[in-house]
């Protein structure tokens, strides 16, 4: 008896060796694949058990955290939520986080590695740190001048600081309040459901997110081109265009809505924004001069980040030629976000040093320590340098005697171009007026500021929409802003 | 280990009580779980608990008394039993009254205290009135026949969460299947006592094996069926399986038929394989058991299982500390059936082998007084509640680590639930009265001389 007793009680401890064994497996081995079930609510508990890093702008947050005592704790609060929406996105319990509060999450939750001084041993230990802050770019008065500007229009602002790259006012309207989609209850649910039904769109970053047939305001480019290319060298020289103009390959005629555009000089034509011209132009340039210029001013750019993902803007590389003189003037497949329109206008202003643009000052950890700081870089030189001093002429023209008077500001230089872009099957749709403009304060050596205004007013007078009549004094109003005049 | 040098030097072998061990043992192990006490408190809110001293005093005070009972009554007495004991006992309240905190409205921490109360004054009374395991043999008939009725008793109770197994009397809810399993195992043990050489030597042999008289086996085998039947009725399978694995065992060590070994575990698997196949409830819990995640892949959210699972691999090597797991998250019997799961999270791995370790030494204590006792009905006692334990643990611990499929039990004297906690109290009664007899033995030690 005594042997079978000993085997009895080998199997005995067998078994707790057993499920020792086991639980070395789950708890050593195997326990990443645990961890990482998307039905495994720790993670999402943990991310959400302490403070979120905030958001700064001029020094002062524009963002907090409060305590709900529930199981996620702590949920996201904004000040002045609809003001930035379009700068910090939202941060949701429910609908996870987009723009700033998504590009930044590992570093706002406090997951990024490199707020760890030793990433191994908290790896090891397994310490969650408190969230950093981000430190964004934009200027508050700024921001301010163009929410008020744009008030019930639907519409958006991108404002630079074409030295730097600097995004000083990113705005869309009409706007949201972010915080009302932070928490996990049903309420958040309904707001989702009736933001994302609303009409007018609301949580659309149309500053960003949103692509716009440019119309006018691409003439910018297509002057850069033509000048580059050498097919216009002096800005006084007749043009050699008809009025109208046949496109070519085509029997349609294109017509202008200004007087004087037959042959009508390039600083003519672009203060009064002559389509005739700029078709022509467009076709004598040719598809690979008009696409190369576009592209070194961001068109086609999929991959830029501001830190979150700027939509693309287009310019077809394959067209015929009737395709290559409409997109010469903004139509045909040819769109643009707001911020892409403000590069265009920041590259003339700082002579075709088109920098990086950027949100995103500098980084810290919770004490302040800096963890990461943006220097300003070159994205690239747009034209050549001798086609700088011309373009900034032509568009400080537009201002002083074309189309953009409206934009003229006592005590800076203010170059600028208007845009009134049909739209929609036989152009039935609410035309899209758009200003684009950069200032420079007298005195200051260098341009302040390069803004693009889109506004899509859908109640307003079909005559009424225009670049210079609706865009150009909201544009008027966010640069002097910038240079505080 | 002490005990075997001082008998190779002097010729009259000296038998320490160790009873000073025990109580150094015990004043260890409810400061531990003191600690553990006053660790959920400062992880959770920072301030040491209120009630920290009533616990200890509480835990203390029953260490204490079960200590001098066991100091007066049965001075010889393994002196790792009643410590592991405590330590086990008061661990598992450390741990509910950590789960209390995420369900304030439920608290369960003061009647488990309670019960264990209770438990350690059926301790006190096994170990003094009990002067003698063998008088226990005496009783054998009668104990089988209330084992029975306690396994039956359930049925005339409704059903709560799909198993019959409760009754309820003056608002106390009962298990009476745990106190049938001490009753089966002494009638199992007094009946393989008397009848182990008729077993293992009458009958007929058919190809190689032995099988008894049908006079013999009958009995034993026709109680075991009714009550494994009795089980399946009632879906308390993880007993079903304990009872069944209790038989083996002591069918096994009674007769040393290996042979039966393989028959029974050959019965096992059909038995397992009928009813995993026929019964509804038990076809999912070897589902659950084969896909713990295949509820999430349908969009079902996680079984308990999954978030069972989920809280182990959480804890890793160290473990979050007491009270900044989430095991909550398993939800229902996340203070019984699944109380390992937050000892896992929260104390990690190395908290988990220290708790296996435990019940090891546990087991191993038992096995030990088996050894050492000379009469076969204290051996198979021995052995037999030393396996009740062992099988406990496993199916349980098993179950909520996906090692075999998840069937309810209680894990003993960590878990939430009165009738586990004053059963396994009366187990380690048990031990501690024929350890006691075991090394009273002037030549405990000696080898005994093999009978087969």
């Amino acid at each position: 008896m005594t042997r079978h007793i000993r085997r009895a009680a080998a199997f005995c401890l067998l078994l707790m060796l057993a499920l020792a064994l086991n639980a070395t497996r789950i708890q050593v081995f195997q326990n990443d694949t645990y961890d990482d079930n998307p039905a495994n609510r720790r993670q999402t508990i943990a991310r959400y058990a302490q403070e979120r890093g905030d958001i700064y702008v001029d020094g002062r947050p524009i963002t907090g955290s409060v305590d709900t005592g529930e199981q996620l704790r702590y949920e996201r609060t904004y000040k002045n939520g609809p003001l930035y929406a379009p700068v910090t996105g939202y941060a949701s319990q429910t609908y996870g986080s987009t723009l700033l509060e998504g590009a930044a999450d590992p570093l706002l939750s406090g997951t990024d590695p490199q707020l760890a001084p030793f990433p191994l041993v908290d790896g090891v230990a397994r310490v969650r740190r408190p969230g950093g802050a981000v430190h964004t770019t934009i200027a508050p008065s700024v921001q301010q001048a163009a929410y008020t500007a744009l008030g019930d229009k639907q519409g958006a602002v991108a404002a630079l600081d074409p030295t730097t790259g600097r995004i000083l006012a990113l705005v869309s309207t009409p706007s949201y309040d972010p915080g009302l989609l932070s928490g996990n209850g049903t309420s958040e649910a309904q707001h989702w459901t009736t933001l994302n039904n609303a009409a007018s769109k609301p949580m659309l970053n149309r500053a960003i997110g949103q692509t716009y047939p440019p119309g006018s305001a691409f003439k910018v480019v297509t002057a850069a081109a033509a000048l580059d290319a050498g097919v216009v060298t002096d800005l006084d020289a007749k043009t050699r265009s008809p009025a109208p103009f046949t496109l070519p390959g085509t029997s349609t005629k294109l017509t202008n809505e200004v007087e004087g555009c037959k042959n009508a000089s390039l600083r003519y034509a672009f203060e009064w924004s002559c389509n005739t011209v700029f078709a022509n132009l467009g076709a004598r340039v040719g598809l690979e001069g008009l696409v190369g210029t576009a592209e070194r001013f961001g068109f086609n750019d999929s991959d830029l980040r501001i830190p979150s993902r700027v939509a693309k803007s287009n310019l077809d590389r394959e067209m015929d030629p009737a395709s290559v003189a409409l997109s010469a003037i903004g139509q045909y497949d040819t769109t643009a976000t707001p911020l892409q329109m403000a590069m265009v206008a920041a590259a003339v202003a700082n002579n075709g040093d088109l920098k990086s643009p950027h949100l995103v000052d500098r980084t810290t950890d919770a004490s302040g320590r800096t963890v990461s700081t943006t220097h300003p870089s070159s994205l690239r030189q747009t034209f050549n340098p001798g086609t700088a001093s011309l373009l900034r002429e032509l568009m400080v023209g537009v201002v002083e005697d074309g189309t953009g008077s409206n934009a003229a500001i006592r005590g800076a230089v203010v170059g600028g171009k208007t845009g009134t872009a049909q739209h929609g099957i036989g152009n039935v749709g609410l035309p899209y007026a758009w200003f684009i403009s950069w200032a420079q304060a007298e005195g200051d050596p260098q341009p302040g500021v390069a803004v693009a205004v889109v506004v899509e007013d859908a109640a307003a007078d079909r005559e009424d929409i225009s670049g210079g009549g609706s865009a150009a004094p909201i544009a008027r109003a966010v640069m002097r802003a910038a240079l505080a005049l | 280990m002490t005990d075997r040098v001082e008998k190779s030097t002097s010729v009259v072998p000296v038998v320490h009580p160790r009873r000073g061990t025990e109580l150094a043992l015990l004043v260890l192990a409810v400061g531990l779980c003191v600690l553990g006490y006053l660790n959920v408190g400062l992880a959770r809110y920072g301030a040491v608990p209120g009630n920290v001293t009533d616990y200890a005093c509480g835990l203390g005070a029953l260490a204490l008394l079960a200590h001098v009972a066991v100091r007066v009554r049965a001075p010889y007495a393994d002196p790792l039993l009643l410590p592991i004991a405590v330590l086990l006992n008061g661990l598992g309240l450390v741990l509910i009254y950590r789960l209390d905190q995420e369900t304030p409205d439920d608290p369960a921490a003061l009647a488990q205290l309670t019960w264990s109360t209770a438990g350690v004054a059926l301790f006190i009374v096994v170990v003094v009135v009990l002067r003698d395991h063998r008088t226990l043999q005496r009783y054998a008939y009668l104990f089988v026949a209330a084992a029975l009725a306690l396994l039956v008793s359930p049925v005339f109770f409704p059903a709560v969460n799909g198993a019959r197994i409760w009754v309820r009397i003056a608002g106390f809810s009962l298990q009476p299947a745990e106190f049938a399993k001490i009753l089966l195992a002494v009638f199992f043990a007094a009946y393989l006592a008397a009848n182990r050489t008729a077993l293992a030597y009458a009958g007929r042999r058919v190809w190689k094996m032995q099988f008894p008289t049908g006079r013999v086996l009958g009995p034993i085998v026709a109680i075991w069926l009714i009550s494994v039947g009795v089980l399946i009725l009632e879906r308390d399978l993880g007993t079903s399986l304990l009872f069944f694995g209790l038989f083996v065992v002591l069918l096994y060590v009674a007769t040393g038929r290996t042979g039966w070994i393989a028959v029974g575990l050959l019965l096992a698997c059909f038995g397992a394989f009928a009813v995993g196949s026929l019964e509804p409830h038990v076809h999912s819990r070897v589902q659950d058991w084969l896909h713990p995640f295949a509820s999430i892949d349908a969009g079902r959210g996680p079984t308990q299982l999954a978030q069972s699972l989920f809280a182990f691999a959480a804890g890793g090597l160290l473990g979050t500390g007491l009270g900044q797991g989430h095991s909550s998250l398993i939800g229902f019997a996340v203070k019984s059936d699944f109380i390992l799961a937050t000892a896992g999270e929260e104390l990690g791995l190395t908290g988990l082998c220290a708790i296996f370790l435990l019940y090891a030494v546990l087991i191993a204590r038992g096995c030990k007084a088996g050894l050492a006792l000379r009469d076969p009905f204290g051996r198979l006692l021995a052995i037999g509640l030393a396996s009740i334990l062992a099988l406990q643990v496993f199916v349980i611990a098993g179950g909520v680590t996906g090692l075999i499929p998840l069937t309810g039990m209680a894990m003993p004297f960590l878990a939430q639930g009165g009738s586990s906690v004053v059963t396994n109290w009366i187990i380690v009664a048990l031990l501690v009265r024929v350890s006691s007899v075991a090394r009273a033995q002037p030549d405990a030690y000696e080898q005994l001389p093999e009978e087969d």
